[in-house]
């Protein structure tokens, strides 16, 4: 697999592919199995992010704390705000449901992480049905997605106990930027700017769950997250270019993950887990917890 | 090297790769140990395992593991109930294990028709998986392999006879490791295999009189 988003940009460009095509390619040859089989994997991977979505949706599920469930059903069926009725909405209550199902115990597709499951299927299969698009281009996609997160893991991390939140929904909405910016017809260098895009509107992010579980904020993280890659994507396919070459932003997000307090990468340490509510919540919950399963 | 598919992956139950989907497989590799599963169960958990294994189902991944549940079975959720239905008791409690040991780590104490083990592993993150002690043996066991452990008395030609038993059935050997207390005292084997052995070859090994056991841990990597 490339180590080096400019060079698989480089690589489709002059070649006149995609990134998809290009990372397909090179799946297959590091693994020696064909195409079509890689694409079926994604394809069954993408059925179960449009079942995990569609649970999430109907909103019954809880969380073990009970800490989270519900808010997805709430920002599809409540009160109207000024982005009623679009995409944005529509995207933001797919990513609180695929979280919702998470921490309930529901089956996702940890894409990169179970962490920051909820953003890629809410921007994929959310802009895809708002624009009609074939379910052939959203494997496609998910192509793009695993390249961009394949180099994020190379070169920083994807894990919220090495590099904070940054690494993981900042990460899921560098790889659902730069997927989608490629499944709305822009070209891979589009792609990478929608990456870097989203990207450095997420850097220093902080990983700082209550209690140590990954429920709050880690659900909300899912649906902000989504909407710092819609931004990346609206941003890039308007031509808007990114000064700093999409490998050094993903560089110096490793670079600040691993300069991150211990406090701010999971352990419950710091952030909005060691606010003085954050607490009380932690412990509250972690109480009944006990309750419930005696 | 990275893959496309460890990215847009694993399928599996939430809330956290280590925590659930992690100790699922660490459940199935001890699962492994006693062919099947137990009717007893020990599970002491270490570090964040026990601080915040419970809110992560940790408890019902291991457990559901244990059952011959997969990371990706929804029965996960349901797992503790389903033990006391299929008679599996188990217990947890909370211990270190080491000073220095992975923050995610069990050890699992199994009885089963009179038999025991005991499996020490951890949950390295994304899913990945390390069995590092059986029985009082060190291992390296990922789960990436179908793995035959082996404990037989330390003697000449053991090797041969144990692959060629294995290449008449058609299993090949990816890796091969033998440990030992002392020399002449017994000798811990640890075989993974590109192919699940069979039953019939496992039982062909376990009849040589030099061998004390044999346990086939079955793949449970991605």
């Amino acid at each position: 697999m490339y180590k080096s988003l400019a060079e698989a940009i480089r690589d489709a460009e002059s070649r006149g592919k995609s990134l998809a095509s290009v990372a397909l390619e090179a799946e297959s040859r590091d693994q020696g199995r064909p195409q079509e089989e890689i694409r079926a994997a994604l394809r069954r991977a993408l059925v179960v992010m449009r079942s995990a979505v569609a649970r999430g949706l109907v909103g019954d599920m809880r969380s073990a704390s009970g800490l989270v469930g519900g808010d997805a059903a709430k920002l599809r069926e409540g009160p109207a705000g000024p982005l009623s009725g679009t995409p944005f909405r529509d995207i933001l209550s797919r990513a609180l449901a695929v979280q919702e199902i998470n921490a309930a115990m529901g089956v996702i597709v940890a894409a990169p992480t179970a962490g920051g499951a909820g953003v890629l299927p809410a921007v994929l299969t959310g802009l895809a049905d708002a624009r009609g698009i074939s379910d052939d281009a959203v494997v496609d996609a998910l192509a793009t997605a695993g390249l961009i997160g394949a180099v994020i893991a190379e070169r920083a991390s994807l894990s919220g106990a090495e590099g904070g939140c940054q690494a993981e929904t900042g990460a899921a909405a560098a790889m659902a930027a730069g997927a989608a910016t490629e499944m709305l017809g822009g070209t891979p260098s589009q792609a990478g700017h929608a990456t870097a895009l989203a990207m450095q509107g997420t850097l220093g992010l902080v990983c700082d769950p209550l209690g140590g579980l990954v429920e709050l904020p880690c659900v909300f993280r899912n649906s902000t997250g989504a909407a710092i890659a819609l931004a990346g994507i609206e941003m890039a396919l308007a031509g808007i270019v990114f000064a700093i070459p999409v490998d050094e932003v993903i560089d110096v997000m490793g670079e600040i993950g691993r300069n991150m307090d211990i406090r701010y990468r999971e352990t419950a340490g710091g952030g909005l887990a060691a606010t003085p509510t954050g607490r009380r919540l932690a412990r509250d919950r972690l109480v009944q917890l006990k309750k419930s399963d005696t | 090297m990275v893959s496309l598919l460890d990215i847009i992956g694993p399928v599996m139950v939430g809330p956290s790769s280590s925590h659930t989907a992690g100790a699922c497989r660490l459940g199935l590799l001890a699962r492994g140990l006693v062919g099947g599963t137990p009717q007893r169960a020990l599970l002491e958990l270490h570090g964040s395992f026990a601080r915040t294994g419970e809110g992560h189902g940790t408890d019902k991944a291991l457990v559901g593991g244990l059952l011959g549940f997969r990371p990706d079975d929804e029965r996960l959720r349901t797992a503790l109930d389903i033990a006391e239905r299929e008679g599996l008791d188990y217990s947890f409690e909370k211990t270190t294990i080491a000073d220095d040991a992975h923050p995610n780590t069990v050890r699992i104490t199994l009885e089963h028709n009179g038999e025991h083990a005991v499996m020490t592993g951890s949950s390295l993150g994304a899913g990945r998986v390390l069995v590092t002690e059986i029985d009082g043996y060190p291992v390296e066991v990922t789960g990436n392999y179908h793995t035959i452990v082996m404990v037989a008395e330390d003697r000449k030609g053991s090797i041969a006879r144990i692959s060629s038993i294995l290449s008449e059935r058609d299993v090949n050997i990816a890796t091969l490791k033998l440990t030992r207390k002392h020399r002449g005292g017994d000798a811990f084997i640890v075989i993974e295999c590109d192919d699940p052995p069979l039953d019939v070859a496992l039982a062909e090994i376990e009849s040589l009189d030099w061998v004390r056991l044999a346990r086939r841990l079955d793949k449970v990597g991605a």
